[in-house]
């Protein structure tokens, strides 16, 4: 039986592989926005854009700082049972000049991240539905690619 | 004109998990603070609520809420609601009724039941909610303080054993306090061998959710005056939104602000910073200080955000022993959430309570000897900045 995959998050990411998180860009002052902003204003206070581009992010940066979920996370969270602790970074972009949090790719542990490390955006399953795999974005030292 | 008013009573109900009503923590709190006051619930003008999402409609609509419950008696009414920053933003609106001559006598209040284990969102399928989103990729509030503190470690030095004596640190200071939920001393191995939430923070680093209660009497100078009473005074109440862009991950974002077009801001930096422009003092003119320990290393933080020391510092300051009480500038000398727990809309008036027993010297085992100026300093989801100045 063939898996099907669809986005955890319609709308955040592309399902290529590697993928893109999708942002905006305001085409007066150049701001980038993550997610893309719905609400056609933009938010720098001395620009009163109101036509943003549809963007793909850079798919690399470097950590801000990191951390792991040790407990299972409530709900709308859809755990594995039994619950398996997983990574999760902060991640720089350097040409956005925002950080973006997501969890960290499955098997790497905390004792593998620091503070400055080169990290980039790989897909992986964050829970399954029935015959569906239900993607998300995380993020994967660029030193442990395959 | 001064821009003052007075703290003539203030009160609690104990923090617990008591998992009743959380009206009557917040009528057992309003109860409490006015008979400190010496006035008389029929003499309140003004009933200003600290509202919860927790409970309900009752708890959307607190002040009237808590009016109806104390007895129906006319007082005009206003609920606030701001996340953590709840009880600092219902102080500043009886505040400012008072000084735009609305009414004489205010009093303020903020109470919540809450549920065990992690805050969780609203149910249903709303990913146009970040709240929603971050909880769906299993990004929790230790999620948040467990960046700042790995940022901290890795930028700083600093060790998990600092993150473990501010705990044992507050849970010294708590063991004085009636009102704490938590009056067990802790030890370093205690601390330490808890289990792991959110790497590096272990359990007793991580504030719990708590119930509680806790109000306070807020009237005009004139009014102190003619009834010969000298009381504390609120001297500043910040309630700053951040800056654009604001640098720092915060909960319950997904990302940033993008800084391509404007300047990074520091966004907890600028709380304390109004509050200080306000009432004309600065970090040197503190006696001691309530700050937001959600997690044990963030009392860390905000020793830098609040001007104590300078950046990368606070790991220094802590290990002098000045903010230990008996120090230069004790922090948290009510035990702080380590030793209270969060209970949201209470939480920023509890902060205020504290300092105002301290500066009568009404502290007891707890007491900073001589205090006279007091900071609180909060943060609200969704960009609410809470910090309150009350001097002599």
């Amino acid at each position: 039986m063939t898996r099907r995959q669809a986005a955890a998050i319609e709308g955040w990411y592309t399902l290529e592989n590697p993928p893109h998180l999708l942002g905006s860009r305001c085409a007066s002052c150049g701001t980038y926005y993550f997610p893309r902003l719905t609400a056609g204003f933009c938010r720098n206070p001395a620009c009163e854009g109101t036509s943003f581009k549809d963007v793909q992010l850079s798919r690399t940066g470097r950590i801000w700082s990191y951390t792991n979920a040790c407990y299972q996370p409530p709900p709308p969270f859809v755990a594995p049972d039994p619950f398996v602790p997983f990574a999760i970074a902060a991640v720089e972009l350097g040409e956005e000049r925002l950080i973006v949090l997501g969890q960290v790719a499955a098997g790497i542990e905390v004792a593998r991240l620091r503070v400055g490390m080169p990290m980039e955006l790989v897909l992986e399953t964050l829970y399954s539905e029935g015959d569906t795999d239900k993607l998300v974005w995380k993020w994967r030292p660029v030193e442990a690619a395959p | 004109m001064s821009r003052e008013v007075a703290v003539l009573g203030v009160g609690m109900h104990p923090w617990g998990k008591w998992g009743r009503n959380f009206v009557e923590y917040g009528v057992h709190a309003a109860r409490a603070a006015l008979r400190d006051a010496g006035i008389a619930w029929s003499e309140v003008q003004f009933v200003s609520g600290a509202a919860t999402m927790r409970c309900g409609y009752p708890g959307y609509v607190a002040g009237a809420t808590f009016a109806q419950a104390l007895g129906w008696q006319g007082a005009q009414v206003n609920t606030s609601y701001a996340a953590c920053a709840s009880g600092s933003q219902a102080l500043a609106a009886a505040r400012a009724q008072i000084l735009s001559g609305g009414c004489e006598v205010a009093l303020v209040v903020g109470a919540d039941t809450t549920p065990k284990g992690f805050l969780a969102p609203m149910a249903g399928h709303r990913p146009e909610d970040p709240d929603w989103v971050r909880f769906h990729l299993g990004i929790t509030n230790p999620t948040y303080f467990a960046l700042y503190a790995r940022r901290r470690m890795d930028l700083y030095g600093a060790t998990l054993e600092d993150f473990t004596q501010v705990k044992v640190k507050n849970a010294a200071h708590g063991a004085a306090n009636p009102n704490a939920r938590y009056r067990k001393p802790f030890t370093r191995e205690e601390v330490m061998e808890s289990a792991m939430v959110a790497d590096p923070l272990r359990l007793l680093h991580v504030c719990a959710t708590s119930d509680g209660g806790a109000a306070v009497v807020l009237t005009s100078l004139d009014y102190a005056r003619r009834r010969g009473l000298k009381a504390p005074r609120i001297a500043a109440i910040s309630t700053v939104t951040p800056r654009f862009a604001s640098n720092e991950v915060e909960m319950p974002d997904i990302a940033t602000d993008s800084a391509v077009a404007a300047e990074p801001h520091s966004f907890r930096r600028s709380i304390a910073a109004r509050a200080y422009e306000e009432a004309g003092l600065g970090p040197e003119d503190l006696s001691l200080a309530e700050v937001y320990d959600l997690a044990s290393s963030m009392e860390l933080d905000w020793y830098e955000y609040i001007g104590l020391c300078q950046p990368g510092n606070a790991e220094g300051l802590l290990r002098s022993g000045a903010t230990r009480i008996g120090g230069r500038i004790p922090v948290n000398a009510s035990g702080g959430l380590a030793c209270f727990g969060e209970a949201v809309p209470a939480q920023a008036l509890a902060q205020v309570c504290e300092l105002v027993w301290q500066l009568r010297g009404q502290a007891g085992g707890r007491q900073v000897e001589g205090a006279r100026i007091g900071i609180t300093a909060n943060q609200g989801l969704f960009g609410h900045g809470s910090a309150v100045i009350v001097r002599n």
